[in-house]
């Protein structure tokens, strides 16, 4: 049986089977969390009003988005400090400088 | 270009204010604000050394989230009153953050007359081409054939090039930038405060909710990757062909010359009447 393949409202796209509730879980899990202090990729959540620049500006990929847009750290070992996510974020949330 | 990390951010923002500020998910005001905190941050200023004047728009609530001496104006008259806390206290460093509606349609005349006189001032110009405060009506810079609210089936006037308008008017440093390009803009934000004299910088934004919902762009990411293509180096520019020039616009300092400063010349005025003192005039 062929994948079915959509789009959600932020552009993501959710490849879905027989199963679809699985599925969202597993986009949904947040395979990385970090303190302050030893997280490459600091995402302050109280500010962020997921607007997805920094995952797509993000040379490295680093970065991935949830279901419902927001940012996590996708790949925490591909993160090489470049500032890009600083530069470019309109809200002051998210900073990838070492520490 | 100096590296300045998101924590030095803080040191200028209110925090007393409320945070996340009021522009919307995608807004480009942000990175800009960015950009001018960390020009400012780099060049090494205190917060006292800086005033930031702004009018009426979604780009002028900018001074009430900076730890700056602040001023809030009217609609179109900021160029004016930072004109006059220049004259009162010279040692200042006046910003101007204005929109494209604020600078060139309520506050043009203010505009001009401000490139004439050469006063030390910071224009930061921020062109999302169209208003986006009041409800998404068109602009003096909304392109020719972009939707608004008030010209739902496309745009019939021309629209306005702020860089040529400023360069004509006689403005001593000129200069456009884009948010995608945050770098340079930093860099072009700082060569801006280092001018002795009248700096303009037009910084060309991405509004996704109102502008973008009008002409179908897309959201932040996908407006700020179009800008990417559309705005090029002056250098690549002018070495393409008339027709490529029609598509593509330029982008870094356009115009960067030194001539007396207005305040200068009123201080020497000022000295040179007060050794005269006693005379019959």
């Amino acid at each position: 049986m062929p994948e079915k393949v959509e789009k959600n409202r932020d552009g993501l796209i959710i490849k879905q089977d027989d199963t679809p509730l699985k599925m969202q879980v597993e986009v949904n899990e947040v395979k990385y969390e970090g303190d302050y202090r030893t997280t490459p990729v600091f995402i302050f959540h109280d500010w962020c009003k997921k607007c997805g620049i920094c995952v797509a500006f993000c040379p490295t990929e680093a970065l991935g988005r949830k279901l419902d847009g927001s940012p996590y750290v996708k790949n925490p070992e591909k993160c090489i400090h470049c500032e890009t996510c600083d530069r470019l974020c309109p809200d002051f949330a998210i900073t990838g400088a070492k520490r | 270009m100096k590296k300045i990390p998101q924590k030095e951010i803080h040191k200028y923002l209110r925090h007393n204010k409320k945070f996340p500020h009021v522009w919307c998910p995608g807004c480009s005001d942000g990175i800009i604000l960015g950009a001018t905190i960390r020009a400012v941050a780099e060049i090494g200023w205190e917060k006292d050394d800086c005033a930031m004047v702004s009018g009426i728009g979604c780009s002028s609530r900018m001074p009430v989230y900076v730890d700056f001496n602040t001023a809030h104006t009217l609609h179109g008259r900021a160029l004016a009153y930072a004109t006059g806390i220049k004259m009162a206290k010279p040692r200042l460093n006046v910003i101007v953050v204005t929109g494209d509606g604020d600078a060139s349609a309520i506050g043009g005349n203010h505009l001009i007359h401000a490139c004439r006189r050469n006063i030390n001032l910071t224009v930061i110009c921020i062109n999302n081409n169209i208003y986006g405060m009041t409800g998404g009506q068109y602009s003096p810079t909304t392109p020719h054939g972009a939707k608004a609210s008030t010209m739902p089936f496309g745009n019939i006037d021309n629209d306005f090039d702020l860089c040529k308008l400023t360069i004509g008017a006689g403005a001593t440093f000129v200069a456009r930038t884009t948010a995608y390009h945050a770098t340079e803009m930093q860099s072009i934000i700082k060569a801006g405060f280092e001018h002795n004299g009248f700096a303009f910088i037009e910084v060309m934004a991405a509004c996704p909710v109102i502008y973008g919902r009008w002409n179908k762009k897309g959201d932040a990411p996908a407006m700020m990757k179009e800008m990417k293509d559309q705005y090029i180096p002056l250098s690549v520019f002018d070495k393409l062909a008339p027709d490529e020039k029609m598509e593509k616009s330029p982008r870094g300092i356009l115009k960067a010359v030194l001539e007396p400063e207005y305040s200068e010349r009123y201080a020497e005025l000022v000295k040179s009447l007060q050794s005269r003192e006693g005379e019959k005039v």
